[in-house]
């Protein structure tokens, strides 16, 4: 009996031990830890979620469709310059997810199918109609996640973030967590722009360009566009620049007539950086191109001097300069009165990569640093208030008996935070509401045995009679009870967003934890108690 | 030794009837609830719903209809706004929001800033879901209540007899629809934070009945002479203290959230408490009766 006894007294301390161990890394006391203690030592403990900590939780939709079509205009200027040096007289269009290629002969046939073997053929009655094949299409999407996700880990790393989560989520969703970050509208544009840079040559030659408004107000763009579609030239597009009135704020565009073929995209930049132009004091970036892309800007340059080159990103005009000579050396420069900031993050999409296709943002939860303090001071307040209450009620209650549940909850306490630091557990605020309820259930098992054993006093046992059979009784009532609990708790878990995950978790191991403080915690008083002397009579 | 209630002898079971009405009122309402949200009628959080939500901390206090004038002129349309003045937080939420997703709730922000420039504010929080996640969400919302209630139905008939599990089941089920009518009658967000506090007491609910069965099942084998309805009856009282207590510590600690654990989680412990409440009537009112009308005189004697 002895025996028994002091082994489960052995494993109480232990566990203890272990928790606080566990646990200090969330105490101030941690700090003043030795150095030996802070290496060898668990240091992480709970870890604080999004909501609690403040930060962004993002969920983005890569969109596969436009990344085909991003990569069938590709295989469109391919065709288009192979068929040139082919000397072979061929009108070819993008259009969609389609390319059409005029006229219809097996020369052309042959050449398409030999060098463009992920072209499919489904039509050729009215010129070849071709189309990305159904494989190389999927291949595209899969590939299309993986690249935005690893773009956006880029671009992430290079604007410094500390412990960002980045994961894929299903097929084509991207799931990006940033602790901590202040200012979440310059994090969302710096993940969300596709950095889809493109020049392309001004068309000032059309007649359509002459009608062309000087500039207009952001609201009237979809009636120009649909005033102009069937004016200009099927092979032309309107664009806007975007100009802002420094004084009054307004924000007006100037339509641009464009050739829809880009001469050249940002695959070919090798690096960009932030400059100002002390003349003016505004920031730039400037761009350099690899070797092959600087030969490719040098011809284009060359071949179409005293005409408008645009630059483009995300489909804005940034600026459309005339080209006044050859330029070779590979630079070229991007201005639009950027702040400093803009240029920054400007220069880190284009270093990092264009996004492999749009991306939609389907959620966004951005919790400011504020909010999460004062919902921790709020649950630490109703956690305390919440434990005294429960803890005066037993001893009112069930006087000494009650003190013993009291010893077996702050147990419980202690084992929970310990347990949720040694898994590294995120908490979060429904979290801290799980705790708080687990404190009020954990009494519950201790409650369970009292009522037994003082049916046991009331058929005339002893104490400590009635304290083994109640304590035997009770116990299928306890385990069943709390497996009930386990079940939802586990259905929360597994359905369950961030948040309420943390309150799945800090619910199933204040039960589990419920459990062995209240059979072997105190079990182990009441037979401590029993050992020195047999009781006369139970304060129960 | 302080009791309670000495020595209970309530005749529960005979005030099944009286007991069934209350719960079926509570009950119908819950499921009017259930299909009031189904087809939208309800007031559904932007989880659920999709849209933006913004709430924001001024430095002074702010008169909620002037920022309802502020955004009206700003061409914000169909906005809700509330507020809790005491600490000078208002809410603002736009449902199914057409504008592209982020630029929502810069325009609020952007309107805010110039409309109020003497008086500051901070963010507190956004929230943006488009309408794939909220569909997303409440799907999985609806599936995580069906696999609770599958759960529950399975452990409850594997350890006790399948008509426990009925009784069982049937009284989760009617706290967390009594718990959902009263939510809707009160107009309350019904959100992701509300399903959890709605599954958590369905396993609290549950915690309740299973205590409540055991003394009943024990009882059955002792007393084979007596009536079901009596041994019922008897078990009934034996524990009802024991029921009332752990009800009170779990009401305590939710109270306490209620009071002082901060707004975000002021519905959910408001959830907590109606249902620890309607929990434990249930398992004293509902359960048994059920399982007594189910179970006919007296097929128990086996188990």
């Amino acid at each position: 009996m002895k025996k028994k006894i002091y082994w489960r007294l052995s494993l109480i301390c232990a566990t203890v031990i272990l928790a606080v161990v566990f646990f200090l890394p969330n105490t101030p006391a941690f700090k003043y830890m030795p150095e030996w203690w802070k290496e060898t030592m668990p240091d992480k403990g709970i870890v604080l979620g999004l909501d609690l900590q403040g930060g962004l939780h993002l969920v983005f939709e890569v969109e596969g469709d436009k990344a085909v079509e991003i990569t069938t205009e590709r295989y469109t200027s391919r065709l288009k310059s192979l068929l040139a040096t082919k000397k072979l007289n061929a009108k070819v269009s993008a259009n969609g997810l389609n390319i059409t290629v005029n006229p219809s002969n097996d020369a052309i046939k042959n050449i398409i199918s030999e060098d463009f073997p992920s072209l499919a053929l489904i039509e050729s009655q009215n010129g070849l109609v071709y189309k990305i094949s159904d494989k190389e299409a999927r291949w595209i999407k899969e590939n299309a996640t993986d690249q935005a996700l690893e773009t956006i880990r880029n671009r992430i790393d290079q604007f410094g973030v500390a412990e960002p989560t980045i994961v894929r989520q299903g097929e084509n969703e991207i799931v990006v967590q940033l602790p901590g970050v202040k200012d979440p509208k310059r994090a969302i544009d710096l993940i969300g722009k596709t950095a889809q840079l493109e020049f392309k040559l001004v068309d000032d030659e059309d007649k359509a360009a002459a009608e062309l408004p000087q500039s207009i107000l952001p609201s009237e763009e979809e009636n120009l566009l649909k005033q102009f579609a069937e004016k200009i030239p099927v092979d032309d597009e309107i664009l806007f620049e975007k100009k802002v009135n420094m004084e009054t704020g307004e924000v007006r565009k100037i339509p641009v007539l464009l050739k829809k073929q880009a001469s050249l995209t940002g695959d070919i930049l090798s690096d960009a950086q932030v400059n100002i132009d002390s003349r003016f004091n505004n920031y730039y970036v400037s761009l350099s191109f690899n070797s092959s892309g600087a030969k490719l800007f040098e011809e284009v340059t060359g071949a179409n001097v005293k005409r408008r080159l645009a630059i483009i990103l995300d489909n804005t005009v940034y600026s459309a300069p005339v080209i006044q000579e050859k330029i070779s050396g590979g630079n070229a420069q991007i201005t639009g009165n950027f702040s400093m900031e803009e240029a920054r993050d400007l220069s880190i999409v284009l270093r990092a990569g264009a996004l492999p296709a749009p991306m939609k943002m389907l959620q966004n939860v951005t919790v400011g640093p504020s909010l999460g303090r004062d919902s921790i001071e709020a649950g630490k307040i109703a956690g305390i208030i919440g434990t005294i209450a429960v803890v005066i009620f037993m001893i009112f209650y069930y006087r000494l008996s009650g003190v013993i549940a009291d010893f077996a909850l702050f147990l419980n306490i202690i084992l929970l935070l310990g347990a949720m630091a040694s898994l590294n557990a995120t908490l979060t605020l429904p979290g801290i509401a799980g705790v708080i309820l687990a404190i009020g259930m954990a009494v519950d098992s201790n409650v369970l045995m009292f009522e037994r054993m003082r049916d046991e006093l009331r058929a005339g046992k002893t104490p400590r009679a009635a304290v083994d059979s109640g304590y035997h009784k009770a116990f299928w009532t306890i385990f069943d009870s709390h497996v009930t609990t386990l079940i939802t708790a586990a259905v929360l878990f597994q359905f369950g967003t961030g948040p309420i995950k943390g309150f799945a978790v800090t619910l199933s191991l204040g039960v589990a934890i419920n459990l062995f403080t209240a059979l072997i915690g105190t079990k182990s008083v009441f037979d401590i108690i029993n050992i020195k002397r047999e009781l006369k009579k139970l304060s129960i | 030794m302080i009791e309670l209630i000495k020595n209970p002898n309530v005749n529960f079971l005979g005030k099944k009837y009286i007991a069934f009405v209350f719960s079926g009122i509570l009950s119908v309402i819950g499921i009017i609830a259930i299909v009031l949200i189904a087809t939208g009628h309800a007031n559904l959080g932007i989880d659920f719903a999709g849209g933006t939500s913004i709430q924001l901390k001024f430095e002074k206090p702010v008169v909620l209809h002037d920022i309802r004038l502020a955004l009206e002129r700003g061409g914000l349309k169909d906005f809700d706004l509330q507020d809790l003045p005491t600490i000078n937080k208002i809410l603002i939420r736009v449902k199914k929001s057409e504008q592209e997703l982020g630029q929502g709730s810069e325009k609020i922000t952007d309107i805010l800033r110039q409309g109020f420039p003497e008086n500051k504010y901070v963010v507190d929080s956004t929230t943006v879901v488009g309408p794939k996640v909220g569909g997303r969400l409440r799907a999985d919302a609806a599936k995580a209540v069906a696999f609770a209630v599958i759960g529950i139905l399975i452990y409850v008939a594997f350890r006790f007899q399948f008509k426990f599990g009925i009784g069982a089941t049937i009284a989760t089920f009617h706290d967390v629809l009594a718990v959902l009518g009263l939510f809707y009658i009160m107009g309350k967000e019904i959100n992701l934070i509300l399903v959890t506090a709605l599954l958590t007491i369905a396993g609290y609910s549950l915690t309740d009945t299973v205590v409540v069965f055991d003394r009943i099942r024990e009882n059955l084998k002792l007393k084979q002479r007596e009536s079901v309805e009596t041994v019922m009856n008897s078990s009934i009282n034996e524990v009802l203290s024991r029921t009332i207590i752990t009800s009170t510590t779990v009401l305590l600690t939710s109270v306490a959230l209620f009071f002082f654990g901060g707004e975000v989680i002021h519905d959910f412990s408001l959830a907590m408490i109606i249902g620890v409440i309607i929990g434990t009537y249930s398992s004293i009112f509902v359960a048994s009766p059920i399982v007594l009308l189910w179970g006919g005189k007296r097929p128990f004697a086996k188990k």
